[in-house]
């Protein structure tokens, strides 16, 4: 039952999305001159410690705007009627997988431009990308639920920031270090430890949201 | 007088305990410790003691958060909101005997140092639930989703201050990464002044509360006269 209303959900999601297309365009867009902007101030960076910051910046504003909407693109009544017809955790569910779908690509296409202006400093592939894609799970996940907080205040775009980086801040920094290990020597059975503890971290996170959700929506 | 003691011993107790941490914080022997700590090691019983009693207050907030979820007594979110103003004050008191400290024995207020950022990312946190709660008119509304915050931030920030030092590499700070932890390897004499300044700062701190939770009713009454 769950698992069927949870599969709707993401489906209406996306498909609201390409009815649309103004937000992941949007946000696609944001990302790309946001490096541009950084290219330009940096010119060519030669520090792979810079290079690893400076992307992880840039992913972690970029997730925040990204995510930020989840709760308040569609009218308050319409949410109502969701509520009427699903379950709370299917809500909060669904909008991590489609958040997790969209930072997914937004990452990639993040890493993409990012080589491409700012030069190639990933030596491991397979333990970047894991990183990234445990990352972009973890940022979709917790921001989710921030942005799910902050939908239900006086002014959700400032809450956003403010609310989401303390708890956003553990993640950024197992990412970073993983990242770190990827632009050098570091091998993915290596990095097991850092592997797991985002893991860990992402399934702390769900399992709280799947609890505490309930209590957010009800007015 | 009997009365007024039978009910506020406890107060008079943590305020002696305090009294007698200061005092005795100054004037006992401590032991020569290699390195440059020296005499401010006397600081453990300053700087120390504040994140005890912060963490025992935002302890204490995460619980009446999830008793105001169990019960939906607005009682209890009175009592979250008001435990984390005191711990806040605690924190803040940690940070600066703790910038003091480190501007001592490192030569820099603060360094980059995962117990450091933990603590500097948990004021900050709780300062967010702050204004978090600033933006919500509705009392219940506010109460119910200050509470989730409480819970939500309280868990990550365990997991950040908990697990990551264990996970870095190198840390300056004692009782991470390997280092032992001061706490364990203390001096008998330094455990007679360290436990009873913990037990002083964490009654007092439940004493400000309590009074932080009657002027917040005094002045919901002053509000709503009816």
């Amino acid at each position: 039952m769950l698992l069927s209303e949870i599969k709707f959900l993401v489906l209406k999601d996306i498909k609201l999305e390409f009815k649309q297309r103004y937000a992941i365009n949007g946000i696609l867009l944001y990302v790309v001159s946001t490096i541009f902007v950084s290219y330009l101030s940096f010119a060519k960076i030669i520090d792979p410690a810079t290079w690893n910051s400076l992307f992880w910046i840039i992913m972690l504003f970029a997730a925040v705007n990204a995510v930020s909407k989840s709760f308040v693109q569609e009218s308050t009544s319409r949410q109502l009627y969701y509520y009427t017809l699903t379950s709370p955790q299917a809500i909060i569910l669904s909008k991590m997988i489609y958040n997790f779908v969209l930072m997914g690509v937004l990452s990639l296409l993040c890493l993409l431009v990012f080589t491409a202006l700012m030069g190639e400093f990933v030596v491991n592939y397979p333990l970047f990308i894991s990183a990234l894609l445990l990352g972009s799970f973890g940022f979709a996940s917790s921001l989710t639920m921030i942005s799910a907080i902050a939908s239900r205040t006086n002014n959700n775009f400032a809450l956003m920031a403010i609310l989401s980086f303390p708890v956003v801040m553990p993640l950024l920094l197992i990412l970073m270090k993983v990242s770190a290990a990827a632009l050098s020597v570091g091998t993915v059975s290596g990095n097991m430890k850092f592997l797991a503890a985002l893991f860990m971290l992402n399934a702390i996170v769900v399992a709280m949201s799947y609890i505490l959700f309930p209590y957010l929506w009800r007015d | 007088m009997n009365n007024f003691l039978k009910n506020n011993w406890w107060k008079l107790l943590g305020v002696l305990f305090i009294l007698y941490s200061i005092i005795a914080g100054f004037l006992i022997d401590i032991p020569e410790v290699q390195g440059n700590i020296g005499q401010s090691m006397r600081n453990l019983f300053f700087h120390v003691v504040m994140w005890f009693a912060m963490m025992v207050m935002f302890g204490t907030s995460l619980v009446r958060s999830l008793r105001y979820l169990s019960t939906f007594d607005i009682k209890h979110d009175v009592y979250a909101i008001q435990t984390v103003n005191v711990g806040l004050f605690f924190g803040v008191l940690g940070i600066i005997t703790g910038m003091e400290w480190a501007n001592f024995t490192w030569g820099t207020p603060w360094t980059n140092d995962p117990q450091l950022n933990g603590a500097a990312i948990t004021i900050l946190a709780y300062f967010a639930y702050l204004v978090l709660r600033r933006s919500i008119d509705e009392e219940n509304k506010r109460a119910r989703i200050a509470a989730v915050y409480n819970i939500f931030a309280f868990v990550m920030l365990i997991v950040f201050v908990g697990i990551l030092p264990k996970l870095a590499s190198g840390s300056l700070h004692p009782g991470a990464g390997g280092s032992p932890s001061t706490v364990n390897s203390l001096d008998f004499t330094m455990r007679l002044v360290f436990y009873p300044a913990i037990a002083g700062w964490i009654i007092v701190g439940y004493w400000l509360t309590g009074i932080r939770v009657k002027m917040d009713f005094i002045r919901q009454h002053l509000d709503n006269p009816e």
